[in-house]
């Protein structure tokens, strides 16, 4: 009896591993295939063992400047992360503590503009960029981030404010706290991991947005996901430095999702799941 | 409508002890949200009864219905509709139904349990871009790709996969993409259940399959909603992975709406068909959006 449990449990094991493996596959691949040479890299049979090199990587620095990108991606994801929290979080005070009747269509009404295609709107965005002067600019691709993921902080904090105790701020609020003292010291630190996994989930989908970065950008403000656009157009050919940049264009993000992944749950469930 | 806002904080504003500037504080949101849809709409609703080609540029004037019926008469549109609903539709079926059983397996106590959850939920990290470029290079290429070396090795030949298989080819990719997000939402919704619920249904006598599908399922119902409601969302302007792999070919066969309109937009140059487009986009995805947020609202408000 004992000894089946335990071939089950092993046999599990071996199972997840498996599926583990095969769904992290293509990015491993991707990986190794960035340290062979162009001609290693398209070898038939494929080759798992080879000498690794660097000249990959130092090609594509050679051609594209990856570090421009990069603190593009950085600055870009960051600042409408920033933007979209200071918009949503006085917003999301207001619905999940003083809310009105208005205050379930308004959330449903702002996650319904998530739903509208981007293409159907990109030639307007386009011709205000452009007389804007904000076409290419960090700013313009922050402005656009900002609006973009807004409802979904918006909704995020709302319920992760909705879990925070009522009597708590109520107690403080016998006690004479002003309004000011009751969110930044009681409700703020309470709803922090909310917020935090927010944040989390915001930068991710700015750094991987590739619909309005590619349209609305050319060099100056161009993020990572151009990087990689500038690569693959028509030298489909050369994968061993596609592998390279693409290596290089998620890994800070990869990293990033790894170390805050257990943070990223409790976000992306909008709180439904503790 | 303002007003009746208005009077309505203030009532609720009475109700509480505090009196908080409800209005101002949620104003700004809404303002740019607002914005952010009425005036391009505004200005797509404008070009779409407009006769504008940036190839043409000097033909241009008022074109009335006409770009509307040209678009709503084009075959290519509702083919298009049709691909959309066929994408969203399995790989949602995909994501959530292998996701709930990857969600019990890695439930399960193994050796090395952390780093394989980590491995498994990578995908989700990877830009859409980056991913349909491995796809397309390192994996399904017919020549060079590794699933053709393999099948060959088989003494199966070679698949082209995007001219075989093109959709199926970008509902695989897709699925990869945002299988490990249904996993990681379910696996924590899993986590989250009562384990001496499921130990005295357990000793009751329950079989596994029973278990999970009396016990398990159930609980993780509001998980499933929310994770149907997110994908949904993304599924339906699905265009990277597009753009990178088939170009919406071969034929119409990956045409989804996004594409569709992008090809008017910027391939055709035609401003106004492309507004027009935009427009049926917008208001099919307003219905699906409707229907979609009731459902998943009322399930999150149980």
């Amino acid at each position: 009896m004992a000894n089946t449990q335990k071939r089950s449990s092993w046999l599990i094991g071996l199972l997840a591993w498996l599926v583990a493996c095969i769904l992290f596959f293509p990015i491993f691949w991707m990986f190794i295939t960035s340290f062979k040479t162009e001609v290693a890299a398209v070898a038939t049979p494929p080759q798992l063992f080879f000498t690794p090199t660097l000249e990959n990587y130092i090609d594509v620095q050679a051609r594209a400047d990856y570090f421009n990108y990069a603190w593009n991606s950085v600055i870009i994801s960051l600042g409408a992360t920033v933007f979209a929290l200071l918009l949503a979080i006085p917003a999301a005070y207001a619905m999940a503590f003083f809310p009105t009747k208005r205050t379930k269509s308004t959330l449903l009404w702002m996650l319904s503009t998530k739903m509208l295609p981007s293409v159907g709107v990109l030639v307007p965005i386009y011709i205000l960029g452009r007389e804007s002067g904000l076409l290419d600019t960090r700013i313009g691709l922050i402005v656009i981030y900002t609006l973009i993921n807004l409802p979904i902080v918006v909704w995020m904090i709302y319920s992760f404010f909705k879990e925070v105790p009522k009597e708590i701020l109520e107690a403080d609020r016998m006690d004479g706290a002003t309004t000011y003292q009751e969110v930044a010291y009681v409700l703020l630190p309470l709803a922090l991991p909310g917020i935090a996994s927010t944040a989390l989930l915001s930068v991710i989908l700015s750094w991987n947005e590739a619909f309005w970065s590619l349209n609305l950008t050319t060099f100056d403000a161009a993020p990572l996901t151009a990087f990689i656009a500038s690569f693959s157009s028509p030298q489909g050919l050369f994968w061993a430095k596609l592998s390279a940049a693409s290596t290089l264009a998620i890994a800070p993000i990869l990293l990033f999702g790894w170390f805050s992944q257990k943070q990223l749950v409790r976000g992306l469930t909008f709180g439904a799941v503790k | 409508m303002t007003s009746s806002v208005a009077a309505q904080s203030k009532r609720s504003a009475a109700k509480s002890q505090r009196k908080i500037p409800t209005l101002a504080l949620v104003a700004p949101s809404v303002i740019v949200l607002v914005l952010w849809m009425v005036v391009p709409l505004a200005m797509a609703v404008w070009y779409s009864f407009q006769r504008y080609n940036l190839l043409v540029p000097d033909n241009r004037g008022f074109a009335g219905l006409r770009n509307f019926t040209f678009i709503l008469t084009d075959p290519s549109l509702w083919i298009s509709i049709g691909t959309t609903l066929i994408l969203v539709v399995s790989v949602l079926a995909i994501t959530i139904s292998l996701g709930t059983l990857l969600a019990v397996l890695f439930n399960q106590d193994f050796p090395g349990r952390g780093v394989a959850r980590v491995l498994a939920i990578s995908p989700f990290f990877v830009m859409p871009t980056v991913s349909a470029l491995i796809w397309k290079n390192m994996l399904m290429h017919p020549a060079n790709g590794l699933f053709a070396q393999i099948t060959q090795r088989l003494g199966l030949g070679a698949i082209d996969w995007f001219a075989d298989f093109p959709l199926l080819s970008i509902i695989i990719i897709v699925s990869w993409e945002w299988l490990p997000f249904a996993l990681l939402i379910l696996l924590t919704a899993i986590q989250s259940l009562d384990t001496d619920q499921l130990e005295a249904a357990r000793m009751d006598g329950a079989k596994s399959f029973s278990l999970f599908r009396f016990v398990v399922l159930p609980h993780l119902s509001r998980a499933i909603a929310v994770v149907a409601m997110i994908e949904t969302i993304f599924f339906l302007t699905i265009f990277a992975e597009i753009f990178v792999t088939t170009g919406g070919g071969p034929g119409l066969a990956t045409t989804n709406l996004a594409y569709y309109i992008y090809l008017k937009a910027l391939l055709e140059f035609d401003v106004g068909g492309a507004s027009a487009g935009g427009l049926i986009a917008v208001v099919l995805a307003n219905l699906v959006a409707i229907f979609l947020i009731r459902s998943v609202a009322q399930n999150l408000d149980s």
